[in-house]
């Protein structure tokens, strides 16, 4: 590693304007940020909360309109204070392509604003080969909950790792003057670290710092957007641009529990975040905005204690999502007492006849029908402790086959089924359910799982090989 | 007797990984935090009797007094995440059967 640098005597500013790129970054707020001399502007672009859709299906997790929206801002105002932007998980899911692709939207605005940008890429897509090979040696462990890894997975899936630092920081050292850092999949506060690693800071200051930052300023109250951290060798300071907004202990310290299995023990690739002797102590505001009252207001929070602990055995968390088929649907209301009663019944004689029905098919296919029954337990399913008959039930059926056509035949045959089919004690012989909208089926397209969710060892002296980063261009990597 | 609903400033649940789904239950008030630690109203028996979970499915169960909350994560067992037969993608809205847990007055 090079000589790291020494931090500036006010410390090391970073603005993150928002959680996720393509969100909608507050304009003023993230103006105001700029106004205070960030060091760099750093956010996050992806994250696996909303399912392996976005990564099985290869595609930005937001619509490229928001992307530009977002990115116009983020480059001009790098470009005003000439400071580097960094972005992890670029475009969603953070794979090679959409890497290439917001690198794309990158160089497209640079170009319309007459400016010559070096941007970088970093990439997280990790090949099957190696994957395969890993798992035959023993180097892959699966994480709590996931599925063993079967080749066949390997086989089908798009896989790609959540990246530490050293890729990023590889960027930073080689190129001092590098404007605009797009890394693929990233563990969330990677391009925070890897920009604290420049500098003589305390790696669990920074690690700790990245993962509150991520999020924006969800660690406000109440939350807000764009969230500036300023960091020493030993402590850090986080306070928000919002004039809305501040930060109190108790809303630092909670955040560390949002979407984490542990309030205070968060393992990353390389090592483990110890945050239990933390000190959260309240300050008031330093930030200018426009406003000197706000220096007096309690609404900057200094931490200290965040410990990192290196692991001996460096591991990566590897995200594979594969197809499992296609999906058609339909939505009804029931309203009939009587069959409200009966429902579980009903539900269960109409899956059994089409199951019947189809039995013979020949070449054979399998169908899945599932329904949700809002109104009883649509949200918790078996978690659900309310027993009460509901007044009336919103049935969504989904239906799952290998191929689109065979999910839309037995979808609509199954609506059919529901609408006409009798039931011990009816009255209403007209019809089972309330259609709202027509077309009354609908397909839903592609549906995916979670295939890999495994750790993987990183071997001494591989991590170059195996996350590539290269300057870009539109003819290609270099 | 106090329902947690009614002295809690956050009860909430969200995915803590694609096959965790984790729960906290947060204080504004020391007092009420060290109260409701102290009683053990939130016990590991009495997650399992909510979420008709065996205790294996616990994955961890800690109070961070920083922040005076505590803080369970159970596995997602009963359907994957974002996948066929989802009901709560992002496992917002789980956390509904802790609302009513009964805290000792003191």
């Amino acid at each position: 590693m090079s000589e790291r640098k020494k931090i500036p005597e006010d410390g090391l500013r970073i603005l993150t304007p928002i959680g996720m790129l393509g969100y909608g970054i507050h304009e003023g707020d993230f103006e105001q940020g700029l106004e205070n001399n960030p060091d760099a502007i750093i956010l996050d672009s992806g994250s696996n909360d909303g399912g392996p859709f976005k990564l099985g299906a290869n595609e930005m997790a937001r619509h490229p309109d928001s992307y530009e929206r977002d990115l116009r801002l983020l480059l001009d105002g790098r470009a005003k204070n000439n400071i580097p932007l960094l972005i992890g998980s670029s475009g969603g899911p953070g794979t090679n392509e959409l890497v290439r692709e917001v690198c794309s939207l990158v160089e497209t605005h640079e170009a319309n604003e007459g400016r010559e940008t070096k941007v970088a890429y970093v990439y997280s897509d990790v090949d099957k080969d190696t994957v395969r090979e890993r798992l035959e040696a023993g180097e892959i462990e699966v994480c709590d909950g996931a599925p063993d890894l079967e080749n066949d997975d390997i086989d089908d899936s798009i896989i790609v790792a959540q990246i530490g630092a050293e890729p990023i920081l590889k960027v930073l050292e080689e190129n001092e003057d590098i404007d605009v850092i797009v890394a693929g999949r990233a563990y969330d506060p990677s391009p925070y670290a890897a920009f604290c690693m420049q500098y003589e800071i305390d790696p669990g200051i920074y690690w700790h710092m990245g993962k509150i930052m991520e999020c924006g300023g969800l660690c406000a109250e109440p939350k807000t957007q764009a969230i500036m951290a300023t960091v020493f060798e030993d402590s850090f300071e986080l306070e928000p641009l919002s004039k809305k907004a501040k930060c109190t202990p108790t809303s630092v310290a909670a955040h560390t529990l949002y979407e984490k299995m542990h309030p205070y023990k968060l393992q990353g690739p390389g090592g483990m975040l110890d945050l239990e002797e933390c000190d959260y102590i309240q300050m008031s505001g330093e930030l200018e905005l426009g406003d000197p009252s706000t220096k007096k207001e309690e609404r900057r929070v200094k931490v200290t204690g965040s410990r990192f602990v290196k692991d001996d055995i460096y591991r990566v968390k590897l995200e594979g999502a594969k197809q499992v088929g296609y999906r058609s649907m339909f939505i009804g209301g029931i309203r009939d007492p009587i069959m409200i009663e009966g429902i579980d019944d009903i539900l269960e004689t109409i899956k059994s006849h089409m199951v019947d029905k189809h039995k013979d098919q020949s070449p054979p296919f399998p169908f899945e029908i599932n329904f949700h029954l809002y109104g009883r337990n649509g949200v918790m399913s078996k978690w659900e402790p309310v027993k009460d008959i509901p007044h009336e039930i919103g049935l969504l059926c989904e239906v799952t086959a290998p191929e689109q056509e065979f999910a839309a035949m037995i979808c609509s045959e199954t609506r059919v089924a529901m609408l006409h089919g009798p039931y011990q004690g009816q009255l209403a012989t007209g019809g089972n359910l309330a259609s709202p909208l027509t077309p009354l089926e609908c397909d839903l397209g592609a549906v995916y799982k979670w295939s890999v969710y495994h750790t993987m060892i990183v071997r001494p002296g591989e991590g170059d090989e195996l996350f590539k980063c290269g300057i870009y261009s539109e003819e290609g990597e270099v | 007797m106090d329902k947690l609903k009614d002295i809690a400033k956050v009860v909430r649940s969200k995915n803590a990984s694609p096959f965790a789904i984790t729960f906290d239950v947060m204080f504004e008030e020391k007092e009420l935090y060290e109260r409701f630690k102290e009683s053990n109203a939130l016990s590991k028996e009495k997650i399992c009797e909510l979420y008709g979970v065996a205790s294996d499915g616990i994955l961890e169960y800690v109070y961070y007094d920083q922040a005076r909350a505590l803080k369970f994560t159970l596995l997602r067992r009963n359907w994957p995440h974002g996948s066929v037969n989802e009901r709560d993608t992002f496992g917002a809205q789980q956390h509904v059967p802790l609302f009513d847990v009964e805290v000792p007055t003191i």
